[in-house]
This record gives C-alpha cells, sequence and structure tokens, in this order.
C-alpha cells in the first residue's frame, strides 16, 4: 500500500479547501442560516408540527443531507476534473498509487470536506433550534456512507465531464431536485397518496428520511431499508470506479 | 537495434494503435543503457510523446512489453513508475500551490517518505530554493519548466524522462537546462529527451534515435551516426566566374553555384579516396584559379531532414549503411 501516496492526495485536496475557505464553507453556512430564517422562522412559524417535532426542527435533517449531498458530490468532481482540466492528472497516472489508494486519497478528502460542512451546519442550526439527537451512532453511520457514497459519485462525474458544464449538469438538474423532492422539507405523508408512490423511487428520500429518523425516530421508510439502500449506493459507485480504472475510460487513452 | 550491455530500459515491438484506428507506435524495439542520455527526435505527431507516455503508463499499449531495470511496467507498475521521473512538455502546474508544497506532493505521490533536505537539495540544484514560499501562478515560464523537473526529481527517479525539456525557452535557459542533465547523468540517472532541436541531441545526448510515423528509424551513437552519415564539402571561390564545368571535371561531384563563381564538391571524409588532390590538379589543368576554399560537415540537423525525408522510402532502406 502506497500510504504515502493516499495521504500526498488527501492532504493536497484539503489544502485546496483551507485556500477556498469562503467557498467551501462559509458560503454553505450563511445558505444554511438563510433557510433556517425562511423556512424555520418566517413559514414555519406558520406550520403544524410534523410528527410532534417543530417545523424548523423537522428540516434539520433534510437540510444537512442537501449540503453533504452537494458538497461530496462538488467536492468529489471537482477534485478530479481540475488536474485533467489543468493536465497535471499525468502525475496520477504515472505514479505508483492503485484504483484504491487514488480512490481513498480523493474521496476521502471530498467526503471529509463534506463531513466537515454537516457538522458546521449542525452547529449552525443548533443556534437556531433546540437540536435532539436519539440516535447519534445512527446519525454517523448515515452522515459517513452518504459523504462517502456522493463523494464517489462526484468523482465519476469529476472523469465522465470533460467540461465545466458537465460538470455542473448533474447536479443542478439531477441532484438538488431530488433533494427538494425527496422530503427535505416535508414529510410524504402530506402528499397525495400517488405522489407518496412517486417518492418512493427517488433514492435521496431513503437518505432524508434515515437521517430524520436518527435525530426523531421518525421517518418516511423503515431506517434499515434506508441504510441498506445508501450502502449499495456505496458499493454500486465504487464498482462503476473501479471499472473506470481498469478500462482507463476518460483517463488512459 | 543497439545491445547495450547493461538496459535499465528495454522496449520489444512496441505498438500503440489509437481508438480512432490511428498507429502512433509500429513495432518499436530500443535498450537504454544505464546512465545513458538518449535524444529522440522525430516531427510532430512522430510519436515521440506516445512512447514515452506508454513507458510511463499514461498510455496503454495496444502490444508488446516494456521492462524497467527489469521489472514489467504492467505487472510490477509500483516498481517501476517509482523509478520513472517524467518532464511533461506542458507546463502543467497547481497554479495556486507554492513551490515547495507541490514538489513535497510529488515526493509522497511516488511513494517515499518526507525528505526536506532532500527537496532542498533539489530546489538549490534548480536555482528555485528562493522562490520556495512563491505560490506556482507567479513564476515565469522557465522557472516552472524548473518546478516540473523538480517535481520529477523529488522521488529520486533513476531514469528521467524530459518531453522537450526546451520548448519555448530561451538560449540561456536552454544551457542551464543541459548543464542540469549534464549533472544529473553524473549522479547515475539514465536521462531520455526527446527535442526538436537537433542542437540539443548534438549537445548533450550520447545516442539519438529517430522517430518518423510511429517507427524508429534509426537509434545509433551520436558520434557514429554524424560519421556514418555525415558528408562533407569542399567550397571553392573562384577568380573568374565559369558559366560551365568543362567536360574534364565531369567525374567530381561538382555543383556549380553563386552565378559560378562558387564550386561545391561533395565528399565523404571517411572514405579511403577523397579524390581531392585530383580535383585540384583537374582545376589546374583547366587553368580555373580560386581565391578561396573552406570545407564544412554535415551537421545533425541534414542528417535528421535526410532520414525524415527519406523515410517514405521506407525504414529498412533508411538503416542500411550509406
Amino acid at each position: 500500500m502506497n500510504i504515502y501516496g493516499v495521504l500526498a492526495i488527501y492532504r493536497f485536496e484539503m489544502s485546496r479547501t483551507r485556500r477556498t475557505l469562503i467557498q467551501s464553507i462559509v458560503a454553505p453556512v450563511i445558505t444554511t442560516s438563510l433557510y433556517f430564517i425562511v423556512f424555520g422562522a418566517a413559514i414555519g412559524s406558520r406550520i403544524q408540527e410534523v410528527g410532534g417535532v417543530s417545523y424548523g426542527a423537522f428540516i434539520v435533517p433534510g437540510l444537512i443531507m442537501l449540503n453533504l449531498l452537494t458538497n461530496s458530490i462538488s467536492n468529489g468532481s471537482f477534485g478530479i476534473y481540475f488536474p485533467k482540466f489543468m493536465g497535471t492528472v499525468y502525475e496520477i497516472l504515472s505514479a505508483p498509487v492503485s484504483t484504491l489508494e487514488i480512490v481513498l486519497g480523493y474521496v476521502g478528502a471530498a467526503a471529509s470536506k463534506a463531513l466537515l460542512l454537516g457538522f458546521i451546519i449542525l452547529l449552525t442550526a443548533s443556534l437556531f433550534i433546540e437540536l435532539r439527537i436519539a440516535h447519534p451512532l445512527i446519525m454517523l453511520a448515515f452522515l459517513i456512507l452518504t459523504a462517502i457514497s456522493f463523494s464517489l459519485l462526484g468523482f465519476i462525474l469529476g472523469i465522465w465531464a470533460d467540461n465545466f458544464e458537465k460538470l455542473s449538469v448533474v447536479p443542478t438538474l439531477v441532484i438538488t431536485p431530488l433533494v427538494f423532492l425527496g422530503g427535505s422539507f416535508y414529510s410524504t405523508d402530506m402528499l397525495p397518496p400517488f405522489w407518496q408512490t412517486v417518492s418512493l423511487f427517488n433514492p435521496v428520500l431513503y437518505l432524508v428520511s434515515g437521517l430524520r429518523w436518527s435525530f426523531y425516530e421518525i421517518s418516511d421508510v423503515n431506517v434499515w431499508v434506508s441504510l441498506g439502500s445508501v450502502l449499495l449506493f456505496l458499493l454500486i459507485c465504487f464498482g462503476l470506479v473501479v471499472w473506470i480504472f481498469k478500462t482507463g475510460y476518460k483517463l488512459r487513452s | 537495434m543497439n545491445d547495450v550491455a547493461e538496459p535499465i530500459l528495454k522496449i520489444s515491438d512496441l505498438c500503440k494503435t489509437y481508438s480512432g484506428g490511428f498507429n502512433a507506435l509500429k513495432n518499436v524495439s530500443l535498450e537504454i543503457g544505464k546512465g545513458e542520455i538518449v535524444a529522440l527526435l522525430g516531427p510532430n505527431g512522430a510519436g515521440k510523446t506516445t512512447l514515452i507516455s506508454a513507458i510511463c503508463g499514461i498510455v496503454r499499449p495496444t502490444s508488446g512489453k516494456i521492462t524497467v531495470a527489469g521489472y514489467d511496467i504492467v505487472d510490477d507498475y509500483r516498481k517501476t513508475r517509482s523509478l520513472i521521473g517524467l518532464v511533461p512538455q506542458e507546463l502543467t502546474t497547481d497554479s495556486f500551490e507554492t513551490v515547495f508544497n507541490t514538489v513535497s506532493f510529488s515526493r509522497g505521490l511516488f511513494g517515499r517518505p518526507p525528505d526536506p533536505a532532500h527537496i532542498e537539495r533539489v530546489l538549490t540544484a534548480l536555482s528555485l530554493w528562493d522562490k520556495r514560499d512563491s505560490k506556482i501562478i507567479t513564476l515565469s515560464g522557465g522557472m516552472k519548466r524548473r518546478v516540473l523537473i523538480a517535481k520529477a526529481l523529488s522521488h529520486e527517479p533513476s531514469v528521467l524522462f524530459l518531453d522537450e525539456p526546451t520548448a519555448g525557452v530561451d538560449v540561456s535557459l536552454r544551457k542551464d537546462m543541459w548543464k542540469i542533465v549534464r549533472e544529473l547523468r553524473e549522479s547515475g540517472v539514465t536521462i531520455i529527451l526527446t527535442t526538436h532541436y537537433i542542437e540539443e541531441a548534438e549537445e548533450i545526448a550520447d545516442r539519438v534515435g529517430v522517430i518518423n510515423h510511429g517507427e524508429m528509424v534509426l537509434i545509433e551513437d551520436k558520434q557514429i551516426l554524424m560519421r556514418k552519415l555525415g558528408q562533407k564539402q569542399l567550397m571553392l571561390d573562384l577568380v573568374e566566374p565559369l558559366r560551365q564545368l568543362p567536360a574534364s571535371l565531369a567525374d567530381f561531384a561538382l555543383d556549380l553555384t553563386e552565378h559560378g563563381t562558387r564550386l561545391i564538391y561533395t565528399f565523404d571524409s571517411h572514405e579511403q579516396r577523397t579524390d581531392i588532390t585530383a580535383l585540384l590538379d583537374g582545376l589546374k589543368s583547366a587553368g580555373i584559379a580560386f581565391r578561396d576554399l573552406q570545407t564544412s560537415q554535415s551537421s545533425l540537423e541534414d542528417i535528421f531532414v535526410n532520414l525524415v525525408e527519406g523515410a517514405s522510402k521506407g525504414p529498412a532502406e533508411q538503416e542500411a549503411e550509406p
């Protein structure tokens, strides 16, 4: 195992976060605060409790998941796309590092950054509402598994994309709608039966629901089904990455 | 190809066909000895960069075998890649990172533990130590090229590939680069460089390889090559211009130029008989007087141009003795 290689990639990626602190950390915190002010305080005060939880508290897991997903994808995709764009990827491809080591370095850093952001948002939320976390370990499991799987998805996007438009198309046109329609700000009970069924096809619903269960023990789907789904998604993404390096898809000609 | 006593790099029947069907490398075989400096010459698109990329693991060969220090580049990729340093053609750097950090990153990436003292030595040797805390974006093109060399040397490689190291570099920096290359060789590093500049190959290489249309047209000791293929010319500036050559001189390979004021005699300096004496006697007999004379040796550039232009005749023909 080339542990120095993994650490080199990991540290390099983390140092990029330090250089772009405002974009990486400050901006999402401000955006989240705005969500709390608008949804939690202004609109939330007119909404009844959801499942025995105040609306402001109800949306916390959804907001964390929204940021975790988008941040994991953007970190993961940018981490590998940028060397491709700049041409510095030659060094990674010619280095004595295996697929697993490259993934550990890039995806590990992307997931670490996303998790850090998730915890910062959790702290920010605690400034606005009284937080209760019923199952901290399950919460941690959801946060870690989600950060890793979506950083992997981002990594795949970064390899697939050959321009900046492609890089942003999936997060903007696929992930954000899925998060908004995945019960981040509402319970699927509030939807008509037809749309409740449609929602079950939205993978993000399982993530938000599972994370919300770890907080308040209320969920749209069984927590173990949620956990199983995110594990399955992680395996699929990892399989894809292994295939990419095996075939050299968009990396080695 | 030449037999090398202790090859550190061995390439056998290497072929690369890109997905579009373009044959970038056609049965390239090559052996490079430890501590050699080999220059690969060739026009744009000849296959030089593809060859280097295949050795370094960036491009997947279609067929053939490559070993570095006896290790296969596919089966033992960790070993071979850790022995190789690559300086790419393009100035591709992490613009917002500092010089020291980016070079340290390369060392770690190639599996070596941190060694600030070694990084300092490399940066000092490349006149970059003063710039260690500068962001790469603030450096000049020449400095960036040095950073790329420092990155490639950070993990103490045995083989260094320099892909057009002096492209777009001014004369003084080019000479600095040559000095660095020589010093590296003295420290035991084998160097393979590609270049468009014939003078570069002439100046620093031990052996010269010429690639054209994906084929290794020749690989030869530089001195032998120049002796083998080099022709000499004797130029005679005449006192009176000639309208045409007298019939008595028809047996000599003569050209009349400069409006009949200059005679050029082309000969092989390594032949037993160059017939210069006979030519001078012939001129005297014909009453042709000259006021000056000089000789010139064909350069590697002339040899290269002849080879590349003649490649359409087929490599086998080119490899034959002239």
